[in-house]
């Protein structure tokens, strides 16, 4: 019995039993995933990019807030590891492609070699990621939180960055941490910020050479310091909390949003490199036990090498739009 | 299996003897954009500080050079330039598009609760 139906589209191009896009199925698929995967982080960045707009007369400026290079202490060096990160990242993604084409010419020994350079490249920029995270972590000079959650820093009058510890009065006999075991046992109180708003502004008061910075950006493009009075004034009458690194809730460098964003968006794309580089070590040791020589053909390392690339794809948007934009 | 690779980029410009050639030769032109974009980024040229439909020119630079860089990698790292016409506009028309129009919306929204912030009733300032 014959069911087949004629369409009267057979021969031609979506006819069926061809291949229109000349790309098998596996790599479409990926190309898809890579499409929506795209606009997820075109979500995540056009978010960043309307917190911005939001707040364009504040916003932390990235050259003062990325100045660390690793072993280089007090060094400032503004965007220079940021800088060889998206190299590493550059140069794993041009391995990644001669593994490619190592592998449409067979060539197993060449396409083991490049997947090692590969992953060895992703895992330095993971490494990199995780330092830069840290040194954001801890932050350096301390700052102050007002009232209305602006963010007050201290220069001297070049305008160098003073740090909190080097000016605030240290007072004994302070309060100590709440903890339920000696209070309320159904309270909680995270640990205590390292100086209190009294320490502080005794130390402004003691050292007339320290002024305070705010975060407006001013017609110049830096942010504006205040007077001596205005200073000391700002201080007593608005500031808070003593704030000392970045994390979700408050950051040193400015908008605690600014923050937000960076962990999300890095942490996010950190994720894609970190299993990008899971995937990738997989697909290594298939080359090594000739999965693909069995398959006569390497389309595998293909698929992943565009997942590889796209990681690489977003890391360049990613890297214009926190640290150089 | 087929594996014909374009081997010219620059509109023909520049053409490559082989596919591995063309990739370094793409490494070497997507290292020097990032070592302009962080030369510019260091040096904050005064004269790229004009403002130019409400943004920099500097910026301007930065996102030009930052999709011409996004440009070569699809293209010659993920061989769009070697896959057919309808493969090609499927993928990169429809995230253009879509990425265009929810950056235009966001931005837009954003510079307006600025305007709010800025020029309106609301005190931010303490």
């Amino acid at each position: 019995m014959n069911t087949t139906v004629a369409t009267g589209t057979e021969g031609k191009t979506w006819g069926g039993g061809n291949k229109p896009l000349t790309a098998s199925y596996g790599k479409l698929m990926m190309w898809f995933f890579i499409v929506s995967d795209a606009l997820t982080f075109s979500g995540f960045l056009a978010a960043y990019g309307f917190s911005r707009f939001k707040f364009i007369d504040s916003w932390p400026i990235a050259d003062e807030v990325f100045t660390h290079f690793p072993f280089l202490h007090g060094v400032e060096a503004p965007m220079y590891y940021v800088a060889f990160m998206t190299f590493v990242l550059i140069m794993s993604s041009v391995t990644m492609v001669l593994a490619v084409d190592a592998g449409h010419h067979m060539n197993k020994a060449k396409v083991t070699i490049y997947m090692f350079l590969t992953v060895i490249g992703g895992i330095i920029f993971v490494g990199s990621q995780a330092w830069e995270w840290n040194t954001f972590i801890k932050g350096e000079f301390g700052a102050v939180q007002t009232k209305g959650g602006n963010i007050l820093q201290f220069v001297d009058a070049e305008g160098h960055r003073v740090a909190v510890a080097d000016f605030a009065k240290v007072e004994t006999g302070t309060r100590t941490q709440h903890e339920s075991k000696n209070g309320l046992w159904f309270v909680d109180e995270g640990a205590l910020p390292a100086y209190t708003m009294g320490e502080i502004n005794n130390g402004l008061a003691a050292h007339p050479e320290v002024l305070v910075r705010t975060q407006i950006i001013n017609e110049a493009g830096k942010k504006t310091v205040l007077s001596r009075e205005e200073s000391v004034k700002q201080l007593k009458d608005n500031g808070r909390l003593f704030v000392q690194g970045a994390n979700l809730h408050v950051n040193e460098y400015g908008s605690p949003l600014f923050a937000d964003f960076f962990f999300f968006i890095t942490g996010f794309h950190g994720f894609h490199v970190l299993s990008g580089v899971i995937i990738n070590i997989i697909i290594f040791f298939n080359v090594i036990l000739g999965t693909y020589e069995r398959r006569k053909s390497y389309e595998m390392v293909e698929k992943v090498g565009l997942y590889w690339h796209f990681v690489d794809l977003v890391w360049v948007f990613v890297f214009t739009f926190f640290y150089l934009v | 299996m087929a594996h014909e690779h374009k081997l010219e980029i620059f509109r023909g410009l520049v053409k490559f003897k082989s596919n591995t050639s063309k990739i370094w030769g793409v490494l070497v032109f997507l290292t020097l954009i990032t070592v302009i974009e962080v030369a510019l980024g260091i040096v904050k040229p005064e004269s790229l500080m004009g403002k130019f439909l409400g943004m920099k020119i500097l910026n301007w630079i930065f996102i030009i050079l930052t999709i011409v860089k996004a440009y070569y990698i699809t293209w010659d790292f993920m061989h769009m330039r070697d896959e057919v016409k309808a493969l090609r506009r499927m993928v990169v028309w429809t995230a253009i598009f879509l990425i265009v129009y929810l950056v235009f919306i966001l931005l837009q929204e954003g510079g307006y609760i600025e305007s709010v912030y800025s020029s309106g009733f609301i005190k931010n300032d303490f």
